[in-house]
């Protein structure tokens, strides 16, 4: 499709909530950023926060008859979209999340997230989706997105265009080499990645 | 022949300038093509081109570092990982913003060729007779059976691929085989027929892709990547590097000089011609000289405004072309930003195969065949339907392997469809070279209309200085906004979308209305118009300076009106036509 359309004609059909396109198109206020491959300023993750986000983004998108999501490395990508393309008051959202999510496993498992097993993992994030889709419905437009929505985006952005998720878990064709518009589709047949 | 001496002098290599040096060797003649920027070389340079989507770091968005960098280019979509390098530095390039104006540039061998959108139409007769009739502007100086074997003679060279409709309101073209519509573009177009009773059509995009193999030019066909806008490893689509450039050079007649700004047209004025061009080498900040008998300028629409306003000011104080009143005004480009979508219910059981660099188009309708609206003129749409990717919201499912088993299959049909409208030529719609002044000290700029952060810019001080840029030279400002005759067109852009799409059956129907500022149609035109008169135009039909015949002007500047179509097919036309002219001119020795 045209290139002037492709991203706010899906922002359009969605009422503007592009999962995972968001921070790419809002304006944000210019400031002088930390980048992830700045080694001189501090940096916003912790060395261990990456393998606790894989098993957030894993427990999103496990592992099936195709790779999950910590096979696709998603926890590494998401402390590099947050550190590089997060305006500051969304990265500490997103901080602050991860001790909430911390926190609710604690009160909910009575052990800490990354102690606890796969279904209660999943349990538990699914209580806090469900609290993040109610939060996201009523809040107001200026107000940030739920910590737990920004996972969830850099999740399936993260995985749907990693090599293991375009390439087996969606069908990717570097060179189509044709194109024909309209073709039979079957219940099952998996998507084409871009 | 002497050093810095040649037959012709292009200023620019985007899609006029490449044209301009293609048709001006291919006659025979000795050419330079002056481009500020970088050389970009076709295939070699396109180094993002063959990249997978995951060996972009962050799989092609902006990081706040960008943003910070480019704060005019974050507007809009250009601002993005995957082809950066062909956007030119806004802080190395500053304007000033009297009114809001978003100038997407590109400053490179190829200019904005590499990345342009390649949706081609021909302008037709009620777009040239609409002036005249409407008493708005000045009459364009040319019709439409002048430009058509023009049109004709660029279209078979670039390669259009499209469908011929036999429309009255928009002329068919040399068209390559076009592409398919999707089953749900393909129903829709069908309702559209019919409830609207044939007076409303969408068709397949017309674009400069070429969908089947240009062996002559060394170009493959459309391989469906969609990924035109990293430079085509294939040549697929229309560009200087592709197209134009090779064609040139292989007439032995065209030397190709990069970081040559050119930073005004020598002019004699004894014999009232412009005698070559001096350069600031962008690298060394050297001045050149190069001198020739004709000279084209294909600098963009605003930059070409910019020579010509340095240019003889000791004659005509406000420059070259400026003794009608005319250089500088007349700014227009398409209003954007209003349009609609919606969901298709069924067709589950369709989908298709590749990346089609393509969407469809509807052709304006609006004050045609009895149609009388509010306001003048009218709109066409572009748009597209496509199922859903991972990015839809699934919401009915929480996460798990449910989740990813529902985001492996494509989603539902959407159809989308987005204005593009024709803004008319105000003579206070202008952009001049900023001789205010400014102190150091930078304020918050900020959209009066959406509070849209737009970056800092200087305050002024009558202490201060003359902005300039990089290499010290005067910048323009830009005073230009849409008007009522385009708001009045804007709720007719929104609410026909809403409608014709219910009307085809699409669910759930969203209008959305975002911001048309001018310059983000990326369709700067106007700034040195054509006419027949040279009391209120700047070039005559043959895109002639009027004060100076031997400089032709053949880039967005010219355009007279704006119509509603994406006008580049235009510009190669009207190059190819004054080349011709030029040619013939120098002949019988009126150069």
């Amino acid at each position: 499709m045209n290139r002037r359309d492709a991203l706010s004609r899906v922002a359009l059909i969605l009422g503007g909530t592009v999962i995972g396109a968001n921070a790419f198109l809002e304006g944000c206020k210019p400031a002088d950023k930390k980048s992830s491959d700045d080694s001189s300023a501090k940096p916003l993750f912790a060395a261990t926060d990456a393998a606790y986000l894989d098993e957030i983004a894993e427990t999103i998108i496990p592992a099936t008859d195709t790779p999950g999501a910590k096979a696709a490395k998603v926890g590494a990508f998401m402390t590099v979209m947050v550190t590089d393309c997060y305006p500051e008051a969304d990265q500490k959202v997103f901080i602050d999340g991860m001790k909430k999510l911390e926190e609710a496993s604690k009160k909910k498992n009575n052990k800490s997230f990354m102690d606890s097993s796969a279904e209660e993992r999943k349990a538990l994030l699914i209580d806090i989706d469900k609290e993040a889709k109610d939060y996201m419905a009523s809040k107001k437009n200026e107000d940030p997105k739920h910590y737990f929505r920004m996972m969830k985006e850099l999740t399936l952005l993260g995985y749907f265009t990693s090599e293991p998720g375009a390439t087996q878990a969606l069908r990717y064709v570097a060179v189509p080499g044709k194109y024909e518009g309209c073709v039979a589709y079957k219940k099952g047949d998996r998507a084409w990645a871009s | 022949m002497p050093e810095n001496v040649y037959d012709a002098i292009v200023i620019g290599s985007g899609i006029s300038g490449g044209w301009a040096a293609k048709e001006l060797t291919e006659k025979g003649l000795k050419v330079i093509m002056l481009e500020r920027g970088r050389n970009i070389e076709h295939v070699k340079d396109y180094v993002n081109a063959n990249k997978n989507p995951w060996e972009f770091p962050h799989r092609g968005g902006r990081t706040q570092q960008m943003v910070h960098d480019y704060p005019v280019l974050k507007r809009d979509y250009p601002l993005n990982e995957t082809n950066l390098d062909y956007w030119c530095s806004d802080k190395e390039n500053p304007y000033t913003e009297i009114k809001r104006f978003d100038w997407f540039r590109g400053y490179h061998v190829g200019g904005r060729s590499l990345m342009w959108g390649r949706q081609s139409y021909r302008l037709g007769d009620w777009d040239f007779e609409a002036n005249a009739k409407e008493g708005v502007g000045v009459d364009w100086p040319v019709r439409y059976k002048e430009i058509a074997p023009w049109y004709d003679h660029v279209e078979r060279f670039a390669g259009i691929s499209g469908s011929k409709e036999g429309l009255p309101e928009l002329p068919d073209g040399q068209f390559l085989p076009p592409m398919e519509m999707t089953c749900v573009e393909k129903d829709v177009a069908a309702r559209i027929k019919e409830k609207f009773g044939g007076k409303r059509k969408m068709i397949i995009g017309r674009t400069a892709n070429i969908t089947v193999p240009f062996t002559d030019q060394g170009r493959q066909n459309c391989q469906f990547r969609n990924k035109c806008w990293l430079g085509c490893p294939y040549g697929a689509y229309f560009s200087t590097q592709s197209s134009t450039l090779p064609a040139a050079m292989k007439t032995g007649n065209l030397t190709l000089r990069p970081w040559s700004i050119v930073t005004k047209i020598l002019y004699d004025k004894d014999t009232k011609r412009a005698t070559g061009v001096e350069v600031l080498d962008a690298e060394s900040n050297k001045t050149y000289t190069y001198t020739a008998k004709i000279i084209f300028l294909n600098a963009s629409a605003l930059n070409s405004a910019w020579v010509l306003m340095n240019s003889a000011t000791d004659i005509w104080p406000d420059g070259l072309g400026s003794s009608s009143g005319e250089l500088g005004h007349n700014v227009m480009d398409h209003h954007l930003g209003v349009g609609a979508g919606g969901v298709v219910d069924g067709y589950e059981d369709k989908y298709y195969f590749g990346r089609r660099a393509n969407g469809i188009y509807i052709p304006r309708y609006r004050n045609f065949f009895g149609d009388k609206r509010d306001y003048l003129r009218g709109f066409g749409y572009q748009g597209g339907g496509s199922r859903g990717g991972y990015s839809r919201s699934a919401e009915e499912v929480s996460l798990g392997a449910d989740l990813k088993n529902a985001l492996v299959e494509p989603g539902v049909w959407t159809m989308g469809i987005g204005g593009f409208g024709e803004t008319l030529p105000y003579h206070e719609n202008r952009i001049y070279i900023d001789k205010n002044t400014y102190g150091d000290k930078m304020e918050q700029f900020n959209d009066p209309v959406t509070g849209k952060d737009l970056g800092m810019r200087p305050v002024p001080d009558k202490n201060g200085k003359q902005r300039v840029d990089k290499w010290g030279l005067p910048v323009l400002a830009m005073d230009v906004e849409y008007k009522e005759n385009e708001k009045k067109m804007r709720k007719d852009m929104l609410s026909d979308a809403i409608e014709m799409l219910e009307a085809a059956g699409v669910k759930n129907v969203q209008g959305r209305e975002g911001d048309g500022t001018l310059g983000r149609g990326i369709h700067e035109m106007g700034t040195a118009r054509m006419g027949h008169d040279p009391k209120t135009s700047v070039l005559n039909k043959f895109n002639q300076v009027w004060d100076a015949p031997n400089v032709f002007v053949t880039d967005g500047a010219f355009m007279t009106s704006a119509g509603c179509v994406n006008p580049s097919l235009t510009y190669m036309a009207f190059t190819a036509r004054a080349v011709d002219h030029a040619f013939s001119e120098l002949k019988k020795q009126n150069l």
